[in-house]
């Protein structure tokens, strides 16, 4: 017997982009879990002879046109006397070969094994060679690992959030709706009152909330709980509209009649059949709570130094000298673009798989 | 052994408008109705759209709330209990797997989202009929078997069902908890008339092999007359007439019923004298009755005293009751002589 489930995959497989975005989400949630070994370097270290260099290029054939596997040659700085731009110049007279699981500075695996194994990298002192993919940043800190540690909050906080305020609004819409009477005009009102809030103000009020001397896990997630409290009253809103009428069709009134529990119904039929718009609503949330956490970031109240995230990375890219002369700045935003447009793609597959009535005609 | 009794049950719906929702008129849905359930009887009712027909369906089961009259409930033991009270957790499991109901559109009434499987399992489970799962899918293979449907279909979702089998559905689910009382509102009026028989004789049979009872809410006569032991004429909330189904076909009483036999069009359309059909207009609007008879206005033999009282009825033969001033003032005449 074929269940919901096994048709629900059955479905999402044959949609391509779906499969796509799957895929590149995977890919990032992979790296998200490995950062730490993955990234060359530790993303707070900072590299005083590599204040903003320019990703390194790898080469695999020296001067004279040999294979040599895959190397990179070491910088040195120097100011131009006339713009007193920094310059970095390749020291050709010496290759300083890319290896594999390279030692170098120490981590916690997954925060349980320690180690100091890296993917890839180069055994050679920071002062004089380093392998930066996306280049360095202002205090010479390698924007490829910044990247890769940030996404554990980016890629996190929009998926948390976006649950909770879901979960949230989806229940109280629901309950709202449901009841009906003074249950739902008390529901209604108060969520009216909270959605006539500026939003940016409200998130800083909220924000200011989480006390500065708190551990930087815990700023984060009371920045989840300062997204989702107010990212729900839309679901809410649109929720209760839909079992408003979900509640006169017949299939809810013979629940009740069958003497099905309130509540049951409420999980059972009603919740159920807001499913697509729920989905569709948590895939287009998650790019406005991962910009929401950079907005709080940007201004100085969400996710703080040492600490990073695709938003506070961003906020280095804001002048636009800084970008003319260092555009690799902007990488972290390409981050933000693909994993926005691979959650787009997956929802929209599970929109579409969810959806009984499309079997027949894909059949 | 009776099942279930209404009395004088009225049931106003509250008309609410401005900020504040303040009820500004009432939709009068039901006034005074009267209903007796025994037993393995099949009771039909029948009126035009807006009578209340199906409001009272929904009353008794307790998707509304009355707004006066009582509903007694026999359960099996033989307690009686008044439904219209809130009832004690466990006489309430019983009144819920007792009283069951097909609604009107197979399309809306069956979760598009639950496989038929779900859809019929739901009933079963929330009564904790088996502790074993695999027992229970075995019992919904069997009930789909019984209402004319293959085992296999359990799988299946609503959408890939046409309206005859998600009909057949929608009853395998009520009768799935073995009720006393199946309450059909209008099961046969989206389906086509061929398809129409087949639902009815399913009713039937399943009846006559449960002994359970049926209240069987329709405006098509033909359809209630095939079906029902019993007739009830239901007009703007009140009972005008109620006789046995024979009774009140070869000898209506209420000038409404007449009316409405006149106006079933005969099979064969040239025998149809549809031209002769003396009821005209429609009915009045339940936010505004008029006083008296609710009748009066379109009745061909109004009398003086219809616009100012509502008739009482009285049995014009044995436990057939009318409530209309002309037949009323017959069967006095009748008495005295």
């Amino acid at each position: 017997m074929e269940g919901t489930r096994a048709r629900i995959i059955r479905s999402f497989r044959r949609h391509r982009l779906g499969m796509a975005g799957l895929a590149v989400l995977t890919v990032l949630y992979l790296v998200m879990i490995l950062a730490d070994f993955i990234a060359p370097y530790n993303f707070t270290a900072t590299h005083r002879n590599f204040i903003y260099a320019p990703p390194t290029k790898i080469r695999f054939f020296d001067e004279d046109g040999r294979w040599r596997g895959p190397f990179v040659y070491p910088l040195t700085r120097s100011r131009d006397p006339v713009t007193f731009q920094l310059v970095f110049t390749e020291d050709r007279s010496r290759i300083v070969p890319v290896k594999l699981f390279v030692p170098g500075e120490e981590y916690k695996l997954m925060g349980l094994f320690k180690t100091n194994l890296h993917l890839f990298g180069v055994e050679e002192s920071p002062d004089t060679a380093m392998v930066l993919p996306f280049g360095a940043d202002r205090f010479g800190r390698c924007v490829f690992s910044r990247v890769l540690v940030g996404s554990q909050v980016s890629l996190t906080v929009g998926l948390l959030g976006t649950f909770l305020s879901v979960f949230i609004g989806a229940i109280v819409g629901a309950l709202s709706g449901y009841y009906g009477g003074w249950v739902d005009i008390g529901i209604q009102r108060f969520t009216e009152l909270l959605r006539s809030f500026p939003r940016i103000p409200l998130w800083l009020a909220l924000a200011v909330i989480v006390p500065p001397s708190w551990p930087s896990t815990w700023v984060y997630f009371g920045i989840v709980t300062v997204l989702s409290l107010i990212g729900w009253m839309g679901v809410a809103r649109v929720v209760r509209g839909m079992v408003l009428s979900l509640r006169e069709k017949e299939f809810v009134l013979a629940a009740q009649v069958m003497g099905v529990p309130s509540m049951k119904i409420i999980t059972k039929h009603l919740i159920p059949n807001t499913l697509s718009y729920l989905i569709v609503v948590s895939t287009l949330s998650i790019p406005g709570m991962i910009l929401g956490e950079s907005t709080i970031s940007f201004l100085g109240l969400g996710i703080k130094e040492p600490m990073t995230s695709w938003g506070l990375l961003l906020k280095q890219a804001q002048s636009l000298s800084e970008l003319q002369s260092h555009p690799w700045l902007m990488v972290p935003g390409l981050f933000i673009i693909v994993a926005v447009l691979s959650f787009n793609f997956v929802g929209d597959a599970l929109r579409d798989a969810v959806d009984p009535y499309r079997t027949v005609e894909k059949v | 052994m009776k099942i279930l009794a209404v009395r004088n049950l009225k049931k106003y719906f509250p008309i609410r408008s401005g900020v504040f929702l303040q009820v500004t008129g009432w939709v009068r849905a039901l006034q005074a109705v009267d209903l007796d359930i025994e037993q393995g009887v099949t009771v039909g009712i029948v009126g035009e759209s807006g009578c209340g027909k199906s409001t009272l369906g929904r009353t008794i089961v307790k998707i509304y709330e009355p707004t006066a009259g009582s509903i007694t409930y026999h359960d099996p033991d033989g307690h009686v209990h008044d439904i219209t009270r809130g009832l004690p957790r466990k006489v309430r499991a019983t009144f819920r797997r007792d009283v069951q109901m097909v609604f009107q559109n197979p399309y809306d009434s069956l979760d598009p989202r639950m496989t038929i499987r779900d859809i019929i399992r739901e009933p079963i489970d929330t009564h904790r009929l088996f502790a074993d799962s695999k027992v229970a899918d075995e019992y919904v293979g069997g009930l789909l078997t019984k209402v004319g449907l293959y085992p296999e279909y359990a799988r299946r979702y609503p959408h890939e069902f046409s309206g005859g089998q998600r009909q057949r559905i929608a009853i395998a689910r009520a009768i799935s908890v073995k009720p006393r009382l199946l309450i059909c509102d209008e099961p046969t009026s989206a389906l086509d008339v061929s398809v129409q028989s087949q639902i009815i004789n399913l009713l039937k049979d399943l009846q006559r092999e449960t002994n359970m009872s049926l209240i069987f809410i329709s405006h098509n006569l033909d359809v209630v007359y095939h079906m029902s032991d019993r007739i009830i004429v239901m007009y703007l909330g009140h009972v005008l007439e109620s006789a046995p189904s024979h009774a009140l076909f070869d000898r209506p009483a209420h000038p409404y019923t007449q009316a409405l036999m006149a106006a079933v069009p005969s099979w064969n359309p040239r025998y149809r004298k549809l031209g002769e059909v003396k009821l005209e207009g429609e009915p009045p609007s339940p936010i505004n009755p008029p006083p008296g008879c609710p009748f009066h206005p379109r009745c061909p033999h109004r009398l003086d005293v219809c616009d100012r009282v509502m008739p009482e009825a009285v049995e014009v033969a044995p436990a057939h009751l009318c409530a209309c001033h002309l037949v009323a003032d017959d069967t006095a005449r009748k008495a005295k002589a």
